[in-house]
């Protein structure tokens, strides 16, 4: 310990003027205190921002990226995040070059099982198509296509069973859901007792082309530029920041668009679930007695229904129009089964409020009821009411996502993340990006509300009101 | 002790009846036509099938009718498989998903106590922070990404030793069981876990503890004798909400895992609007929740005889 010499200086009297006990902090109301604990929880203030920056992602965001969230760009279909890439334009008619083999006279042919030999590719490989051709192997009666995205270990790991030919056809174009990757193309010669265990296989990479009437369709290609002029000339695609679906839709437009859906219930629902709660249970409280009891049991029971299998049960027995969203159904059926929570909470709040000295105080000087309510209880109830709605957010983006990724929610083409996770996980394996998306704004939004709740609980909180 | 069983059994009765109704009324309330068909339906045919499914009487009829056989336990036959008795459905694919959940429902508990006793211990320190970051994730990620993430963890671990070590998806055996039932009780794992470490830190401020310290208790007798028994009651009070949480949240993990669980089928019977294993699926867990809590409640009565659940809630 320090030990501390006094001089005498210590002794003589303070100076008029000097204000040695003002209080440093200027006095201010509960809200206002409120939002000055929650501005110094670093985490709550992080989450506050984040929420607001969705807000902005949700409302304004497509009005600057505008692009149709419905619109299906068939060209670019599982595209991973770019900047608009680069395509080749080719001519419309490309004929697939037909490569037959002379008629077999002679059946008599003895069968060589051995694979195809000369398998290569004619002409480019793109994503129009790829061109494969092959030298016959004698006694064949067909031969068999395979693509696969790996190289291939033995003969039972091929990959896709693409197509299986005659013994006359020596080529084939493959147009089957191309993407501009690597793929390993394998044929084998198939004979009377079956495939061979014979393969070949080549490497193709295929690459970005666009038929040229795609290309003067989208405009990609100067108006007057004769057709010479416009194939073989490089265009850039339509840039998709987050890549593309499964049909080509832009994933940052449905990101948008489903944030709207999933944002609005998410919202909207609690709003209404907590107001109803809060005029039930604030009743039920007001009224005591056996109002009180007949109302909670009322509630009690409504808590005990399976929630998920009413929630389903429910939003179909709200019925669906042809053309609707499924978001009304979805909505109603969220607040009939969510209010009684609230509705015990506010009950429970009221009971102990009605019972404070200062509503006695307000009733012995003649208050009215109304005058009780409005101005004593409501403002007390504030608090919970609003720590309960901060919390019940992301519990409906949950249940949302949750059903729509059953298939039980907003129904397609609406964007919604749910039903976007539920798109994604399809592909899960080879388009990681189209589950990533939708599932890390699910996430990052439940993440920002829950700590957000925290935060707004502690600041309320009069225990910890102490603090500097 | 009795009189409260009995009081709790009578007003879960009552619940049941409620849910019942409920699931009656919504379902009257579902538009569309469960015997409509593909195929052509002559009119003497379908007044045939609207007699045998009680569809042709008034709907007041029918709900007595419902009433009656569902408290004999018969919840009628299938609209969509013919002759097939819904009892029968689910008692074939309720203990799969109660298997699963049982499972799923010892991994959380398991791991929400252990991981909330180690925050605990370790208070603002470390594994504190980290464990609880960890419960923050499993709080705020949806249970299928967990679901996509798990199945994909095991493809790639199958892939890189080179044998199949875990089934990707199916049911039959215990290695099938593992995965889904840790998807599956993550999300209530992290939640017993926030609770149990906010029990342990109020439990380590009590007197009894100072009062042990000061006796020289070992510090391990300490934490398991007095710290870690009191602490897990809350999580016992608990138990009940995290069942019903467990139960039909198995809806995901059966449709990603392809486990023919009762959830899974609850599903498919909702898009085919087929009546009567909706209503018995929707009865049957509603009544298995509802006794579900009255037993955890009890249970809870002989774990801490310091409560008397009698006079506190009866």
């Amino acid at each position: 310990m320090n030990s501390y010499t006094p001089t005498a200086a210590d002794f003589e009297p303070l100076q008029e003027g000097i204000d040695a006990e003002q209080i440093h902090r200027p006095s201010v109301s509960y809200w206002q205190d409120v939002w000055r604990r929650l501005k110094k929880n670093r985490r709550a203030s992080v989450s506050l921002y984040i929420v607001i920056g969705l807000m902005l992602f949700t409302l304004a965001g497509p009005l600057i990226w505008q692009v149709d969230p419905a619109l299906q760009d068939l060209e670019q279909i599982s595209q991973a995040p770019n900047t608009g890439r680069w395509a080749l334009v080719i001519a419309d008619d490309a004929p697939l070059p037909e490569i037959t083999s002379r008629r077999l006279a002679t059946p008599a042919l003895i069968p060589e099982d051995r694979a195809p030999q000369n398998f290569r590719l004619t002409g480019s490989a793109n994503s129009e198509g790829v061109n494969l051709a092959w030298d016959a192997v004698p006694g064949a009666t067909g031969y068999q296509l395979f693509r696969h995205e790996l190289e291939p270990r033995d003969a039972d790991d091929l990959g896709l069973p693409l197509v299986r030919l005659l013994s006359t056809q020596l080529s084939y174009r493959d147009r089957l859901g191309l993407e501009t990757r690597q793929y390993y193309y394998s044929a084998v010669a198939v004979f009377a007792e079956g495939e061979s265990r014979n393969y070949s296989t080549i490497p193709v990479s295929v690459t970005q082309a666009l038929l040229l009437s795609e290309a003067r369709y989208r405009g990609l290609v100067a108006e007057d530029a004769t057709d010479a002029e416009a194939i073989g000339s490089k265009v850039r695609l339509e840039s998709h920041p987050l890549g593309t679906d499964y049909l080509g839709r832009d994933m940052l437009a449905r990101l948008m668009w489903g944030a709207r859906t999933s944002l609005f219930i998410g919202i909207i629902a609690p709003l209404l679930y907590v107001s109803i709660g809060l005029v039930y249970g604030g009743l039920a409280g007001y009224s005591g007695g056996r109002t009180d009891d007949v109302m909670m049991r009322f509630a009690d029971f409504v808590i005990a229904l399976p929630f998920l299998l009413f929630m389903i049960l429910f939003k179909i027995a709200f019925g669906l129009g042809p053309g609707e969203s499924g978001i009304g159904p979805l909505l109603l059926a969220l607040v009939i089964l969510s209010w009684p929570a609230t509705a015990r909470l506010v009950r429970g709040q009221v009971l102990q409020i009605r019972e404070e000295a200062y509503i006695a105080a307000a009733r012995m000087m003649g208050a009215s009821a109304p005058y009780l309510v409005l101005r004593h209880m409501l403002p007390n109830l504030m608090g919970v009411l609003l720590v309960s709605l901060t919390f019940a957010i992301p519990t409906a983006i949950f249940i949302e996502a949750f059903l729509s990724f059953i298939g039980m929610g907003v129904v397609p083409p609406t964007p919604s993340w749910g039903s976007m996770c539920n798109d994604g996980i399809r592909t899960m394996l080879s388009h990681p990006h189209e589950l990533m998306f939708p599932a890390m704004m699910i996430s990052i939004t439940v993440l920002a509300f829950n700590l957000l709740g925290d935060g707004l609980r502690d600041a309320m909180d009069a225990r910890m009101r102490s603090d500097g | 002790m009795w009189l409260y069983i009995g009081k709790r059994l009578i007003s879960g009765v009552i619940t049941i009846w409620f849910i019942a109704t409920a699931t009656f009324a919504g379902m009257h309330m579902v538009p569309g036509d469960p015997l409509l068909n593909d195929k052509a339906v002559t009119p003497e045919i379908r007044a045939n099938l609207e007699r045998a499914y009680g569809l042709d009487k008034p709907v007041f009829q029918q709900y007595l009718l419902f009433l009656k056989n569902m408290s004999q336990g018969d919840f009628g036959i299938s609209f969509t498989q013919q002759n097939r008795r819904v009892n029968d459905i689910i008692a074939e694919h309720f203990p799969v998903s109660a298997m699963l959940g049982v499972l799923a429902l010892l991994f959380a508990a398991g791991g929400g106590i252990l991981w909330g006793a180690l925050t605990a211990l370790n208070r603002d320190r470390m594994p504190d922070h980290l464990i609880m970051f960890m419960v923050i994730i499993c709080v705020s990620v949806p249970s299928f990404v967990f679901a996509a993430l798990g199945q994909l963890a095991i493809l790639r671990l199958n892939n890189l030793l080179g044998v199949s070590v875990l089934p990707v998806a199916g049911w039959g055996t215990f290695s099938h069981m593992i995965v889904p039932a840790l998807v599956l009780g993550l999300g209530t794992m992290a939640y017993l876990t926030r609770l149990m470490r906010s029990s342990m830190l109020e439990v380590a401020d009590t007197d009894y503890i100072r009062t042990a310290r000061a006796k020289g208790l070992t510090p391990a007798r300490i934490f398991f004798r007095h710290q870690l028994r009191n602490a897990i009651l809350p999580v016992v009070t608990v138990l009940g909400p995290a069942i019903a949480a467990i139960t039909t949240g198995g809806f995901v993990v059966e449709l990603v895992f392809a486990i023919p669980g009762l959830g899974r089928y609850f599903v498919q019977a909702v898009q085919q609007l087929d009546y009567t294993v909706i209503m018995g699926t929707t009865v049957f867990y509603g009544a298995f929740l509802v006794l579900m809590v009255i037993a955890v409640d009890i249970v809870y009565g002989f774990v801490d005889p310091r409560i008397q659940v009698s006079k506190s809630v009866g």
